[in-house]
């Protein structure tokens, strides 16, 4: 290495400084850019080893626009990123000097030596994919796509979350996009490409899913599910041409990871998951991945059904225009049931909330969630969980439950957690998860319950997302579940009804028999 | 230091207060017009009044055809109803206030930036910027990293790179856009006073030569109360009706 042929006055060698910082040693070199790592300028002689660990990109600038756009397009979007999951950027340096980023070190390798290693056992790819779709969401939550995801732009922090790093064939939806119709060929990597991506088209988020189950495709059976095309002609077979079966190549594979990975690997992304975080969702919770064909499947190589229809589907839009679908078009709603048989009405009004929320949201999923409250004690004891019967019976009511809603089992799914505190398991569950919004039903108000607090006005204080309490009028919780039942409220709307007795002893933790079902008040 | 860039004022009083409210909420401590501070809309003489007050203190301001038209200048090509508006706004203006339009520049040179109404390449012709090729046109002749004008009622952003490929970009408002010092860009920041995208909302955009962040901006105002003066000083209503619809 030593100095390179890039752009600026400055002889890249070691001690040399660039802007406000001196180059200690190049660190790795790519086909686009060099990374230095960096001290600042101010400390002369100062080891690398005591500055907090700074790189610097320097980009190659060997005549190659897309080298150059793709560099100004990193400088462009990543300084505006904020989180754990992209590197932090400490300093910006122009193109009328020397052009450089200069962000944090991050000193684990990166994933592109675990494909060495594949396959991976089933559970550790599942792991590896949530944990990358996490950073996906949070990526498409800042409007942006990153359009290259593949093994060697991932890597990962000690605590175990996914870092996504070059961003130099990213799209942010509210800026210009520099490489829009700049150049001819398809934008990306030969192997993890999206359909749409070859065909010129950067709108859409669910790219990014696609190029995630090549790489879970990948690490899971030891094999690419599309060659390394080099070609337009190479890239373009995934178009029609179906990948081999992950499950005909390492049969340890679970039906549910090939269900995963095959939909990730849909050519029409509006049949792939609506959102990265649906995508960590069901890696998360495998027994809520809905079967279809794909799990069953165990053909080789074939076509793609439906061919024409999915052409169509894909076929290019105009460019520079926003995304396609828009990236939060697809939240996680968690519908929060007490299965007491007290609190039918409220249930009742929950489904009427769900229904609207999903009727807006046709992307939307629909976690239905009721806590077993365990006794703490038995807990920590160790004793088994509440009798599996109990459990199951709790998973059968909330089936029952949401059957009106008459959802495909694709956006439902069903979850009975076991706690010692109903609103510490709703939130952590939410959390986890990433849920974008909570339906918790309320029993109304109460001045007790205003000293001791209850699992709403818990879940409203310290939910990470939206909160909706529904209510039902009193006059139709006393008079049992309801002929004439009037439309939720809002939380708070009911303040001038009388306090209602805490009938059901859910609003003080302990007061209720032990493993009562609750998950509101 | 952040420029506030205005234009096609086009005699909106209602749409001005907003937009001058907002850019000082936000910052601005310059600004810029560029032009068309007259015709269609019925305050004319108070929007001139606030523009001299800025020009004054240092703002820059640039002439266009409106303008011209107004303060009497031979040439300009008008349709029937903004000729009428035309002239009911010179019988509104005093001397000083005519004088004050045929005297503003055509072009301005301010740093990295070229403030124009229509174009770069013939500011005095008024050809308008409808699309890639004539902003490509515009990036051909202009030297300015960035050129802002006015003219065109819908705010775009055009790009140019080292390919000399031109795109052109639909902001989106209250966005921070870097102009990366690696292309050459033309700006529109869309009318104040007369809006055409189908939003009643007034557009203006800042700037932020420092951080070479360009933000564009809607705000809306009282355009009820404006298409209503428009109705009643007896002007063309059709001027009105484009307030209420923003088309």
């Amino acid at each position: 290495m030593g100095s390179e042929p890039a752009a600026g006055a400055f002889p890249l060698v070691p001690g040399a400084q660039v802007g406000r910082w001196r180059l200690v040693e190049p660190v790795h070199r790519g086909g686009m850019a060099v990374l230095w790592s960096v001290v600042p300028a101010d400390v002369p002689g100062r080891p690398a080893g005591d500055a907090a660990p700074a790189i610097m990109k320097i980009p190659l600038l060997q005549e190659d626009p897309t080298s150059i756009v793709g560099f100004e397009v990193e400088q462009m979007i990543l300084p505006r990123l904020r989180g754990p999951h992209v590197p932090r950027v400490m300093d910006i340096g122009g193109f009328d000097t020397q052009p450089y980023i200069v962000m944090e070190r991050l000193e684990e390798p990166s994933l592109r030596p675990r494909l060495d290693e594949s396959p991976l056992h089933f559970a550790e790819v599942a792991q590896l994919g949530m944990r990358i779709a996490e950073a996906l969401h949070e990526l498409h939550e800042q409007h942006v796509i990153h359009h290259d995801i593949k093994p060697s732009n991932i890597m990962f922090r000690p605590g175990g979350a996914a870092v996504l790093i070059d961003f130099g064939l990213a799209r942010h939806e509210r800026l210009p996009d520099l490489l829009a119709e700049q150049f001819r060929l398809p934008l990306g990597t030969g192997p993890y490409i999206s359909p749409e991506q070859v065909l010129r088209n950067r709108t859409d988020a669910r790219s990014d899913l696609f190029a995630l189950g090549v790489v879970l495709y990948h690490l899971a059976t030891g094999q690419r599910p599309f060659g390394a095309p080099t070609s337009v002609g190479g890239l373009r077979r995934r178009l029609y041409e179906q990948p081999v079966a992950p499950r005909a190549i390492e049969d340890a594979i679970p039906e549910w990871l090939q269900e995963v990975i095959l939909r990730c690997l849909e050519v029409d992304a509006g049949l792939r998951y609506a959102s990265a975080a649906q995508l960590a969702f069901e890696l998360a919770n495998p027994g809520s991945v809905a079967l279809t064909a794909r799990a069953r499947r165990m053909n080789r190589r074939g076509r793609w059904p439906r061919l024409g229809r999915i052409l169509r589907a894909i076929s290019p839009r105009p460019l520079g225009l926003a995304p396609a679908v828009p990236l939060r078009g697809a939240p996680i709603v968690m519908a929060a049931i007490d299965l007491s048989p007290d609190w039918e009405a409220i249930s009742d009004a929950i489904r009427t909330s769900a229904q609207r929320v999903l009727l807006a949201e046709p992307a939307a999923r629909l976690a239905c969630v009721t806590v077993l409250r365990m006794n703490r004690i038995a807990i920590e004891a160790g004793a088994e969980a509440a009798a599996p019967n109990r459990h199951i019976q709790r998973l059968v009511q909330l089936q029952h439950w949401a059957r009106p809603l008459g959802l495909p089992p694709e956006r439902l799914s069903f979850h009975v957690l076991e706690a010692p505190d109903p609103a510490g398991a709703v939130l952590e569950y939410a959390r986890a998860n990433r849920v974008d919004h909570i339906l918790v039903g309320s029993r109304g108000a109460s001045s007790l319950k205003r000293y001791l607090g209850s699992v709403s006005t818990q879940l409203v204080a310290e939910a990470p997302c939206t909160v909706t309490v529904v209510k039902v009028a009193r006059e139709e919780r006393e008079s049992g579940p309801a002929q004439r039942r009037e439309p939720p409220s809002s939380a708070g709307s009911r303040g001038d009804l009388p306090p209602d007795g805490l009938a059901g002893g859910d609003d003080v933790e302990g007061a209720g028999a032990a493993e009562e079902p609750s998950a509101g008040s | 230091m952040t420029t506030a860039i205005l234009t096609d004022l086009h005699a909106n009083r209602e749409a001005l207060e907003a937009c001058l409210e907002h850019a000082r909420d936000h910052g601005a401590t310059q600004f810029v017009f560029l032009g068309d501070y007259v015709g269609y809309g019925a305050d004319p003489g108070w929007v001139l009044d606030r523009v001299r007050e800025l020009v004054a203190l240092g703002a820059v301001a640039v002439r266009g055809n409106h303008d011209e038209a107004a303060a009497g200048i031979e040439g300009i090509r008008l349709n029937t109803d903004a000729r009428r508006c035309i002239e009911w706004t010179r019988a509104h203006l005093d001397p000083g206030q005519l004088d004050f339009l045929a005297r503003l520049p055509l072009r301005v040179l301010d740093g990295p930036c070229l403030y124009v109404h229509a174009n770069g390449w013939d500011p005095g012709g008024y050809e308008y910027i409808m699309g890639p090729a004539d902003a490509a046109r515009n990036l051909a002749v202009v030297r300015s990293r960035i050129t802002f004008c006015g003219h065109m009622h819908v705010p775009m952003l055009y790009h140019m790179g080292l390919t000399q490929r031109v795109e052109v970009f639909s902001p989106v408002p209250g966005t921070e856009i870097p102009l990366s010092a690696a292309r050459r860009w033309l700006a529109i920041p869309g009318s104040l006073g007369q809006p055409r995208d189908g939003d009643p909302a007034a557009c203006y955009a800042t700037f932020d030569e420092l951080s070479n962040l360009l933000t564009f901006w809607r705000v809306p105002y009282d355009h009820e109360r404006a298409a209503r003066k428009i109705v009643e000083a007896g002007l063309p209503g059709r001027y009105a009706l484009q307030l209420l619809d923003g088309i």
